[in-house]
């Protein structure tokens, strides 16, 4: 006896067990960011001054790590799309765009970083740093474990493509409904910490 | 099945098992044992309050010079007790336990959603649990500012706290993919013609649970992160400005407020009582149901007002905050709030009353802690409405009559539910009955000496002694007429523990003794007991998957050939 609904969907729920999964694990993230930036208001709110994020964050920089994190949620439903398609040859490539593009990520996030350690800005400099760093830090912790499971699918998991297509397609369905809130939460980073 | 009968030794049987039922006996033996544990802990603090500064006996070497218990010591213990019986042992064996074995069995699933997950959440909890403890042998001992850790006392305290929150880590982790497992295995995984409202109430209040566990826990994780940070990367998010701790003025930037921890830690813990006392409903009312043999009286206003209940709960957090100054406008918010909070908590209760009315009511040992649970969280329940009015609160805020009002609600609540659940179970999951003697002089006995620990809290807190005091009051004169009841509460949790050991024994007889060859000794409805043998098949639990015609609690039908019609009977 197997477990069902694992690959095809359960008719009144119209749902497979995974995709299921996925979106309450989402919606415990959601909540995770949203105490964080719950607490990002509560201290702001209750702060004597708070600086300008442009003053002190590099926003080109910023702007640059948008359109890496966009352009790779396009790559990551063009890879699934072309799973859709049965092009394993476009999978591979549109998925390697997307691992690229988050390691492009990461690696403006070091120089933004490290930047600000040479002016000597640290977490405990101030609160508006503090929450800086811990919640892009948090985001990046996301960006990673993202980036292992994509490779993971990009390499060693692929050969599922053989032995259980319809599988294979909803776990990069999966992974990408993850990949998108990644994206997504970054999208609300930008602007509270840059802009406001 | 057959395809599933591979090589298993006792290590992939027992210890890497991705089995339900299996991770859900992991789940049940390892928390019992942090119970035990916390138990213990607990009388260690009873012996110090009931005899101030004199040597412990049996472990009191173990604790400090001479025997004696230092305070900071006490403060471990009181915060590692608290700890331990709510995320070691009472959520783990309530929903780990009790929720990973029987909602499948009852939904008619061979499994959980994700085995595999399932697995992962049982071996992160057990290695947060031991994280947890290993704040002991750190210099200065484990987290001693309370469950709660209230900064900035927490912010500042010994490494026992950094342990305290890395083990909280794990642990959230651990219910997260435990959570997202019970709610994908109801919805996904009910057994055909198992609608909405012919699940039994012990799965509706896990699903319930579930959610709670899901979307309130995520909060603490960012409080314990925030946290993490103020202690190690020296943030100052819950550091005001301009702190002085013992006459020396703290290097932290401040800024930060100490009331964002609380908001952040009680948006968790409040629905936290619930994940608490949810499962405890459920299992009440399988007893009940199948112990009056009729059914149960109000399903559906019990699953509603569960399902509000769970809503609300997410927002009454705050009047645990009524003393912090935050304005009267949010107190009165949340203190209207809390009272409609207790409107679902009385219709279960009247439902389950109701039920026993023209029932003919088998007095079997889990029906008796069943029965106990009713008045004994009763009194819970009412001694929490003075706490919820921000006007009373004011004079009983960590009081011991607070201490008084949450155990009446979790140790003979809560705790006497998931006796009742262990007794009534037992049969299924090892073909086994448990010693009705034994377990009568368990319940009746624990009734007792429950009682005599908690209902003298009540006084004391009334009289306006307060919790977390070392001395147990000594050094306040106003208390001075109600201290001889510290000696009257030790004594009792002392003989309590002693009771302890009739469950202890009746276990291990039971499970030395013969298997009785009945699947359904109860004569239930629910499918755990009509649609099984005892215990389950190993993996896939049903030789043939059940299909659901009927309710869960067909008892008694006019014209039945016998008094119960499981769900799984054609119509």
């Amino acid at each position: 006896m197997d477990i069902p609904f694992t690959v095809k969907d359960r008719p009144d729920t119209g749902l497979y067990n995974g995709k299921l999964g996925i979106w309450l694990f989402l919606a415990s993230e959601v909540m995770l960011f949203g105490g964080l930036f719950s607490a990002y208001v509560f201290l702001r709110t209750g702060a004597e001054s708070w600086p300008v994020g442009s003053d002190i964050l590099n926003v080109p920089m910023a702007t640059l790590n948008t359109i890496f994190l966009i352009t790779s949620s396009v790559t990551m439903v063009m890879s699934w799309a072309s799973l859709k398609l049965n092009d394993f040859g476009k999978f591979k490539m549109y998925l390697g765009f997307t691992i690229l593009l988050a390691c492009g990520f990461l690696v403006v996030k070091y120089f933004e970083y490290t930047a600000k350690f040479e002016h000597h800005l640290y977490p405990s400099t101030n609160n508006f740093l503090g929450i800086y760093f811990t919640m892009t830090g948090l985001h990046v912790l996301h960006i990673v474990g993202g980036i292992i499971v994509l490779f993971y699918f990009l390499v060693p998991g692929n050969k599922m493509w053989q032995s259980d297509p319809d599988r294979f397609v909803n776990r990069i369905e999966i992974v990408g409904l993850y990949w998108h809130f990644v994206d997504l939460v970054w999208i609300f980073l930008f602007p509270v910490f840059y802009l406001l | 099945m057959t395809s599933e009968h591979h090589k298993e030794n006792f290590l992939t049987k027992y210890i890497w098992s991705t089995d339900h039922k299996i991770i859900g006996l992991q789940y049940g033996i390892t928390a019992l044992l942090w119970l035990l544990f916390g138990f213990i802990l607990m009388l260690i603090m009873r012996y110090q309050l009931a005899y101030p500064e004199t040597p412990i006996p049996i472990v009191g070497a173990l604790l400090g010079e001479g025997g004696l218990l230092p305070p900071e010591m006490y403060n471990s213990l009181g915060a590692m007790h608290g700890t331990i019986m709510i995320f070691l042992g009472v959520v783990p064996l309530a929903f780990g336990a009790f929720g990973n074995y029987f909602v499948p069995l009852q939904i008619g699933a061979i499994d959980m959603a994700f085995p595999k997950l399932n697995a992962a959440s049982y071996w992160m909890y057990f290695v947060g649990s031991i994280i947890m403890v290993t704040g002991f042998f750190v210099p200065g001992g484990a987290a001693n500012s309370g469950w709660t850790s209230y900064p900035p006392l927490s912010n500042i305290a010994t490494t026992g706290q950094t342990v305290w929150l890395c083990g909280m880590v794990f642990l959230i982790t651990s219910s997260l993919l435990g959570s997202i497992n019970i709610l994908a295995t109801v919805i996904q995984l009910r057994a055909e013609g198992m609608s909405w409202m012919r699940l039994p109430i012990f799965v509706w209040v896990q699903f319930i649970t579930a959610f709670l566990l899901l979307l309130a826990f995520p909060p603490l994780e960012a409080a314990s992160v925030l946290q993490l940070m103020d202690r190690l990367a020296g943030t100052s998010f819950f550091m005001p400005s301009g702190l002085v701790v013992s006459g020396v003025a703290l290097s932290n930037t401040g800024g930060g407020s100490p009331l964002l921890w609380q908001h952040l830690f009680w948006f968790l813990a409040h629905p936290e009582v619930y994940v608490l006392i949810l499962p405890a409903f459920g299992i009440v009312v399988e007893v009940i149901a199948n112990n009056t043999r009729r059914p149960i009286w109000g399903y559906k206003s019990i699953v509603y007002a569960g399902i509000f209940l769970g809503f609300m709960s997410f927002i009454v957090w705050a009047h645990h905050m009524f003393i912090t100054g935050m304005g009267t406008t949010m107190s009165s918010f949340f203190q209207t709030t809390t009272m409609i909070i207790s409107i679902p908590s009385v219709v279960i209760l009247t439902a389950l009353f109701m039920s026993l009315w023209g029932g003919s009511i088998r007095y079997n040992t889990p029906m008796l802690f069943a029965l106990g649970f009713l008045p004994m969280f009763g009194i819970g329940g009412l001694t929490g409405l003075p706490l919820g009015l921000a006007a009373a609160d004011i004079y009983l805020h960590d009081t011991y009559y607070v201490i008084g009002h949450f155990h009446y609600v979790v140790a003979p609540g809560t705790i006497f539910a998931l006796f009742a659940g262990i007794y009534y179970w037992f049969p299924k999951m090892t073909g086994k009955r448990m010693n009705e003697t034994l377990g009568k002089l368990h319940f009746f006995f624990s009734l007792i000496f429950m009682n005599g620990v908690f209902l003298p809290m009540m006084a004391q807190g009334l009289a306006g002694v307060s919790r977390r005091l070392w001395d147990g009051g000594e050094m306040y004169a106003h208390a001075a007429g109600v201290l001889y009841l510290n000696e009257v509460m030790s004594v009792s949790a002392w003989l309590l523990g002693m009771t302890q050991i009739f469950f202890i024994v009746n276990m291990i007889i039971s499970l030395l003794g013969k298997k009785t060859g009945e699947d359904n000794p109860w004569q239930a409805t629910t499918l755990d007991w009509s649609a099984t043998t005892s215990p389950p098949l190993g993996h896939g639990n049903f030789e043939v998957v059940p299909t659901v015609y009927r309710g869960p609690y067909e008892y008694s039908v006019p014209g039945a050939d016998k008094d119960f019609t499981p769900q799984n009977e054609k119509a």
